[in-house]
């Protein structure tokens, strides 16, 4: 290859990056430029340079008020329950689709559990608030088996565990694909001489099927640590309600309160601030421990 | 295989698809649900009737949405960022996953973009920032507003990049030896060969377009700009889940409300997600797998 017609191709794979590379410099690099109103008292008339700076003391509000005490530990909650029970449970359903010897049904389960995850909290929302309404099926369930009606999503103490439970349905199906494809990777020759060793099926999932597929559980985990702090802003934006607050507002409806509804910019951008740093050290670390311990390469 | 059909076993088999059946069922609920509220009688829907069945039938609901201009609109608006926004965003990422394929020997920056793509996929400046730039460029009330607003997908930027990586490169070899330059190499070879992974990212992008309420939420001033997603959170869930009601003041609102109207609204929010599913469901599991697992 000559020099030149080597210089003309890197050009053109330039060019080929060059819509992204705009993309990510307006849209994901100029808005960090904002950041400084986490440091000084923003007033839009004096604009972002000019605003008084006031050093860390956003930070020292931040964390003398109750409301914020409040929403990172409902955001660590939320979030780490989800991180869990979105590895736990689809792996139990795909180890149970697994076990399902017709390939129609199979397939059909598929399609169907896969659904949800497409669907939009907005819809979600509508359909689980009637659900789980005054007069909705689950209080219909309950009457008959005599209990209160309750309206559950305004209810504070149920409130989290129905956010993770609907979370962890919405996604399962969704999550346990990753999983499928790792247990197809297994030998069936495997089962096969367990099975004429006497194995039963229960034995052969805990030896056979499950540390075949052991990587893949660690590097999900792994990965998982980087949501840390991601409770699911259009899931709770769209379910709840003042009356959850207590125990259901997390880290980003708040800030999107305070910020953009109470026009408190520097408290709100100091508040994704500290959320921003905090996931930015999680999914650093979640990087390194899957290189380190299941030889995740992202590139 | 050989399996001994103990009575134990039959009995799992049994409990298993039965199982396994129920969560599906679950899971195409919601659609059924929104369905059958939408064609049931209004007082039923309202007082509560309809649960796994329609109850009456009536075409009202979708006789009023045809006339409901807001409603039109903001389906259009919703049709129009999908569209240009999954058109615009597939061309992006097939035009940089393909040179950020190659070795840092064959695409010298490889390695800095790669880096910087890394960076701007863990840290954000936040909500307030990214809004304040926003209105600074003044993309409030636009359709490119709600297209750009979400930012270089990097993620599946990564996904599309490994699996061009998994595309044999005599492919590439033997068409640069017969006279193609790199345009021609990615369009008329790389693309057709990439057909799983262009169709799950083409599913993946619409439906986070069709499917994004927030963003047009607040890049819009008034609701005759809103996307489909955003008019229902604010017409339908946002009165739903109004809080700090009575139970009497409650059961006084849903009697006002529309339960069949709000459904059909949702309803049709749902169709052309529906529409696209099946043709698509057979390639993402392909498509996820290839490019998420390094070539």
């Amino acid at each position: 290859m000559k020099p030149k017609r080597h210089l003309k191709l890197q050009t053109h794979y330039f060019i080929m990056t060059l819509p992204g590379l705009l993309w990510l410099f307006f849209f994901s690099i100029v808005p960090l430029r904002g950041i400084v109103m986490a440091f000084e008292n923003y007033n839009p008339g004096l604009g972002l340079w000019k605003s008084p700076f006031v050093g860390l003391e956003n930070f020292k509000y931040l964390f003398s008020l109750g409301d914020a005490k409040r929403v990172i530990i409902n955001t660590i909650i939320i979030a780490g329950s989800k991180i869990i029970l979105n590895i736990l449970v689809p792996l139990t359903f795909a180890l149970l689709l697994n076990e399902v010897r017709n390939l129609k049904y199979k397939k059909l389960v598929q399609t169907a559990v896969y659904l949800p995850h497409f669907l939009s909290w907005v819809i979600l929302a509508s359909v689980l608030l009637n659900v789980f309404s005054l007069d909705g099926i689950v209080n219909q369930i309950m009457h008959l088996m005599g209990k209160e009606s309750v309206i559950w999503f305004s209810e504070s103490k149920y409130f989290r565990q129905l956010v993770i439970g609907t979370d962890v349905w919405k996604e399962f199906g969704f999550n346990a694909v990753i999983y499928l494809a790792a247990l197809t990777g297994i030998d069936p020759t495997l089962y096969e001489a367990a099975a004429i060793d006497g194995c039963s099926r229960w034995k052969q999932i805990l030896h056979i099927t499950l540390p075949g597929i052991a990587g893949t559980i660690i590097l999900m985990a792994v990965l998982g640590l980087g949501n840390a702090l991601n409770a699911g802003f259009d899931q709770v934006f769209n379910l709840y309600n003042p009356m959850v607050y207590s125990t259901g507002d997390i880290l980003d409806t708040w800030v999107y309160r305070i910020g953009l509804v109470n026009l408190q910019f520097s408290l709100a951008t100091t508040a994704g601030l500290f959320k921003s740093v905090i996931s930015f050290f999680m999914i650093v670390i979640s990087y390194w421990a899957a290189y380190k311990f299941a030889d995740y390469k992202i590139f | 295989m050989v399996r001994k059909k103990t009575l134990g076993s039959k009995m799992f088999t049994i409990f298993l698809y039965a199982l396994l059946g129920l969560l599906a069922l679950t899971c195409l609920y919601p659609i059924w649900y929104a369905f059958c509220l939408s064609i049931s009688d209004k007082t039923a829907a309202n007082s509560g009737l309809v649960t796994i069945m329609p109850v009456g039938f009536s075409t009202i609901a979708y006789r009023e949405i045809m006339g409901d201009a807001k409603f039109f609109h903001s389906f259009w608006v919703s049709i129009q960022r999908t569209v240009l926004g999954t058109v615009f965003t597939m061309l992006v990422m097939i035009m940089m996953g393909y040179p950020l394929a190659k070795s840092k020997k064959e695409f010298k920056l490889r390695n800095i973009i790669m880096w910087l793509l890394m960076f701007c996929m863990v840290f954000n400046a936040g909500a307030i920032p990214w809004y304040m730039t926003m209105v600074s460029y003044r993309l409030i009330d636009k359709i490119w507003g709600l297209i750009l607003c979400g930012s270089l997908p990097v993620f599946n930027l990564i996904i599309v990049m490994n699996f061009f990586r998994g595309i044999p490169s005599d492919l590439e070899e033997a068409a640069r030896v017969d006279g193609a330059g790199p345009w021609r190499i990615l369009f008329q070879i790389v693309v057709p060969c990439s057909v799983p992974v262009i169709a799950t990212m083409v599913l993946f992008t619409s439906v986070g377009y069709w499917n994004e309420f927030f963003q047009g939420l607040v890049l819009s001033t008034s609701d005759k700009h809103y996307p489909l997603q955003t008019y229902i959170q604010q017409m339908v869930v946002n009165t739903q889940s109004a809080a700090n009601m009575s139970p009497d003041e409650l059961k006084l609102m849903s009697q006002l409300s529309n339960k069949s109207l709000d459904a059909a609204k949702v309803f049709i929010a749902m169709v052309p997600m529906l529409v696209i599913y099946p043709f698509i469901q057979k390639y993402f599991v392909t498509g996820m797998m290839v490019g998420a697992v390094k070539g």
